[in-house]
């Protein structure tokens, strides 16, 4: 029963890749392929280095870049940012400070896809589309971070602020010097998981990015496949299954190389 | 909130200042737009607009394609929540009597949680396709004439295995962490007490695994709602006929590809006060009585 379950995940992503491996005219003639063939080398060297694209001016390794930096940037932003207001809300006494985190709150209500044409046209005002910055920020402002550290700063015992107090620290030294420190599990966790987050972005890289130059590789995948359908030559579904498989494999590594991590940092936002 | 905090005037709102400029900016300020949008008709060029009052929520309500889209929507969560909670519950089950090489089951398990909705969704295409599909093979060679791209059901059939498929992972993950919090001493004296493991199952180890499930409950829902958007983009696009829209995706669509702003913004706001309600309802009511 768990092999079978384990065989039902492993299979479809192996005979992509097994299909991947193979010229794009035996894909065509016999449909996907279970065994590996002889074409690993050029299928993979082409999208690494071969441009693509509506403008044929991107590679794959330009696309990997901008997810990395997606990704990256999206899971630093988060732990940086929530961490301090998940500070401010428990170690502080605030007229605002409940007010504030219902606003936090709010924005669970309404993830980005239901309001993407408004944040659309914001980014349009700013000047942000094609940024990098127009990529990464808006999807910060979610509230499951902060509620992460929150739950983790209440756990903290209070003889720790009263020593530190007593030491004569404030409270920028107590955040800094204490407080972070012994939160890097934590902050180790969340990042693993909001990097896998960052990395699997879909609608709002689409809707963000219209030069090639900012596509991810969700993007460069979905165009391939879309030229495979609607394209009159040859379609080069090797192509598309060699860009699923790198796709797959940096946040497949990180839940597998980080697995302790991930797992507290999925497992903990829950309380 | 601790007992012992610090007092200052302005610090805080230093500390807090990083986050509400961006919810400020990239939340409140677009959610108020499509607030105001939702009142608005704004003529075919995009030049002049008026007030309409609840036009738009009336046009949103009394349309069929709404209906469907709800029953859609409804249906599509209620059947991937029940899949993949039962299935991962099963299979964390299972994983945690394994005594030998757990750790290897669980990541084995475990990574499909890095797949992106919109990666399934490409590689469902492939194997659901008429001209290359495995699937698409064995499901018509039992007889059944499937056909995802005319038949609303088999497309909403697609839709939900790949959807359920997906989501696996993530309920593994927490009904096995759930698992492993139950105390030894508790799993070892049901041991003695009751000698049928379905029973054992039923009355012990699932009625202390009521606030995991109910947690998945309310984060597979939310995950059907919103994060199969990349899923349903890269496979079905709603169609046939529109049989295959989720609430999230006919905002889309209707906003982004129909230039209808104020209808899609009216269906934001509904759906923004049917998600308040589920929220409300988690907090105040399921979660203070589910606890053991």
């Amino acid at each position: 029963m768990v092999i079978i379950a384990i065989l039902m995940f492993l299979v479809p992503v192996w005979v992509i890749f097994a299909s991947s491996t193979h010229t794009p005219e035996t894909i065509l003639n016999q449909g996907l392929q279970f065994l590996t063939g002889d074409n690993f080398l050029h299928t993979y060297s082409s999208i690494f280095f071969d441009h693509t694209g509506y403008t044929k001016n991107v590679t794959a390794a330009r696309m990997l870049l901008n997810s990395l930096i997606l990704a990256v940037g999206f899971a630093t932003g988060k732990v940086i940012i929530s961490s301090m207001a998940a500070y401010a809300i428990v170690y502080f006494r605030f007229k605002m400070a409940n007010f504030l985190f219902w606003i936090i709150f709010l924005t669970l209500l309404l993830p980005i896809q239901v309001r993407i044409v408004p944040s659309f046209e914001v980014l349009a005002h700013l000047n942000l589309l094609n940024s990098y910055t127009g990529l990464i920020v808006p999807l910060i402002a979610s509230a499951t971070g902060t509620f992460f550290f929150r739950q983790f700063y209440k756990s903290v015992p209070e003889e720790l602020l009263e020593a530190a107090k007593m030491d004569g620290a404030n409270s920028w030294q107590f955040f800094i010097d204490i407080l972070v420190p012994i939160s890097k599990t934590m902050m180790a966790a969340l990042f693993i998981v909001m990097f896998i987050v960052g990395w699997n972005q879909y609608l709002w890289p689409i809707m963000m990015t219209t030069k090639p130059e900012y596509n991810t590789i969700l993007l460069g995948i979905k165009e391939i496949y879309q030229s495979n359908f609607e394209g009159s030559y040859l379609p080069e579904f090797n192509r598309a299954f060699a860009m699923i498989i790198v796709a797959l494999i940096v946040p497949v590594s990180m839940v597998i190389i980080f697995q302790r991590w991930f797992i507290k940092g999925l497992v903990d936002s829950e309380k | 909130m601790k007992k012992v905090q610090f007092k200052s005037k302005y610090i805080p709102y230093l500390f807090v200042f990083p986050q509400m400029a961006i919810i400020l900016i990239f939340f409140i300020w677009p959610s108020a737009m499509a607030f105001y949008y939702s009142f608005v008709l704004e003529d075919a060029f995009g030049i002049s607009s008026r007030f309409v009052w609840f036009q738009n929520y009336q046009d949103t309500i009394f349309n069929n394609d709404y209906y469907s889209s709800i029953i859609f929507t409804f249906v599509f969560s209620a059947l991937v929540t029940l899949f993949s909670l039962s299935v991962g519950l099963l299979l964390a089950y299972k994983t945690n009597n394994i005594i030998k090489a757990k750790g290897l089951y669980r990541t084995l398990l475990m990574w499909p949680y890095a797949i992106a909705p919109a990666i399934a969704g490409l590689m469902a295409t492939f194997f659901f396709s008429e001209s290359h599909g495995a699937l698409y093979d064995f499901l018509n060679s039992l007889g059944w004439k499937f056909d995802p791209k005319s038949d609303p059901f088999d497309a909403q059939v697609m839709l939900v295995f790949v959807a359920s498929w997906k989501q696996i992972s993530v309920d593994f993950i927490f009904f096995l962490s759930g698992l492993q919090g139950i105390p030894k001493s508790i799993m070892e004296a049901s041991l003695i007490d009751c000698k049928s493991a379905v029973k054992r199952f039923w009355t012990i180890v699932f009625p202390l695994l009521a606030p995991t499930t109910f947690f998945l409950l309310i984060t597979n829902i939310t995950y059907s709602f919103f994060d199969t958007f990349g899923l349903i983009d890269t496979t079905t696009r709603g169609t046939p006929m529109g049989e295959t829209r989720t609430l999230a995706y006919k905002i889309y669509q209707d906003g982004f590809l129909g230039a209808d702003i104020g209808g899609s913004s009216a269906q934001s706001v509904i759906l923004l006060l049917f998600v308040l309600i589920i929220t409300i309802f988690q907090f105040k009511y399921l979660e203070k009585r589910i606890h053991y």
